[in-house]
């Protein structure tokens, strides 16, 4: 095994696989020791509207130090290419960000994305220059489509947005990760710890979660949880598991046998 | 007219006047924007933040600020 078995995306290096997301929480301070325990590198955010009517505005910058923290601005809210382009120059213009998460929505009620406008979106902003994240299908067609035009890394999701079902499709998620040399990392969908470890194991490089830790009754735990999944699937994943067998086969040795 | 040197414009879809000679730099003072956590729009174009002083604001302009706040 390397010893250094880091996540790359887009030649940035990191330690941990887990992403976590920072909506949902009850406030700054709850988010910034989720983020903290969950050992995560990287935190995905949104943009939108400064309050210009409350002058004493929290900030999430405040609370977690992007020069520590890498963030990765999202288009969440964004149901056509033009929406999503214009949140992510802005993005780009509050300090300089090229590494962004795509995602362009086609259905209000499941969240699933809207691909033909997705497909667009990252093609023009991998012109501009930017370092594309994309949120995507589970479908390895689209997500071959996406790395053609330009994606740094494959985000297909494992059920709708803040379902918290599981990953729905083991099947296409492994041959999304088997056919590219992308990252994929399981973007939206995630419920529990084995989830994660679930999609480690399937050869995914790293997951997102939001929902899954900051609507947990106890979302500090929850963020440990996922952290050690994430861990555990991967050493599992490049372990080697041993091969099904529909026999059994004794652990202990027959010889000695009294 | 009594506002006769104001102009009235839009920022983040709430209504604002200003005095007639104002810049973009101005509003973001009156509002306490601080300017390294957030991206300026004026009219649908992107604004470099190191230029909004010389950025002069007229009757009806649609100015949006934003920035970063939690998110999935």
């Amino acid at each position: 095994m390397k010893n250094k078995d880091e996540l790359v995306i887009a030649k940035r290096k990191f330690k941990s696989r887990l992403i976590v997301g920072t909506g949902k929480y009850r406030n700054m301070l709850e988010c910034a020791k989720a983020v903290k325990i969950s050992g995560a590198e990287i935190v995905t955010v949104a943009v939108r509207r400064v309050n210009i009517i409350d002058k004493k505005r929290p900030m999430l910058m405040d609370y977690i130090n992007p020069k520590k923290i890498t963030y990765l601005p999202n288009t969440a809210g964004c149901f056509n290419s033009d929406e999503a382009l214009r949140t992510l120059r802005l993005a780009r213009e509050i300090g300089g960000w090229k590494l962004v998460k795509l995602e362009v929505l086609g259905d209000k009620k499941n969240l699933f994305p809207e691909m033909i406008e997705t497909l667009k979106s990252t093609e023009i902003l991998s012109k501009e220059g930017f370092e594309v994240m994309v949120y995507c299908n589970d479908d390895p067609l689209m997500s071959k489509r996406l790395e053609n035009v330009g994606a740094c890394a494959i985000m297909p999701l494992a059920a709708p947005i803040g379902s918290g079902l599981g990953i729905q499709n083991k099947t296409n998620i492994k041959i999304i990760s088997q056919q590219t040399k992308l990252p994929v990392i399981i973007d939206a969908g995630i419920g529990e710890a084995s989830d994660a470890s679930i999609a480690m194991e399937l050869g995914c490089d790293g997951v997102l979660i939001n929902t899954a830790i900051a609507k947990a009754k106890n979302p500090f735990q929850m963020a440990e949880a996922m952290k050690f999944a994430v861990i555990a699937g991967r050493k599992s994943y490049l372990s080697g598991r041993i091969k099904k067998n529909i026999y059994g086969s004794s652990s202990s040795p027959k010889k000695g046998i009294i | 007219m009594k506002n006769k040197n104001k102009i009235k414009i839009k920022v983040n879809g709430r209504k604002l006047q200003l005095n007639q000679s104002s810049t973009l730099d101005s509003v973001v003072k009156k509002l306490n924007i601080p300017l390294n956590k957030v991206a300026i729009e004026l009219n649908r174009k992107i604004i470099n933040k190191k230029k909004i002083k010389n950025i002069k604001i007229v009757n009806n302009d649609n100015v949006e600020i934003v920035y970063f706040i939690g998110g999935g």
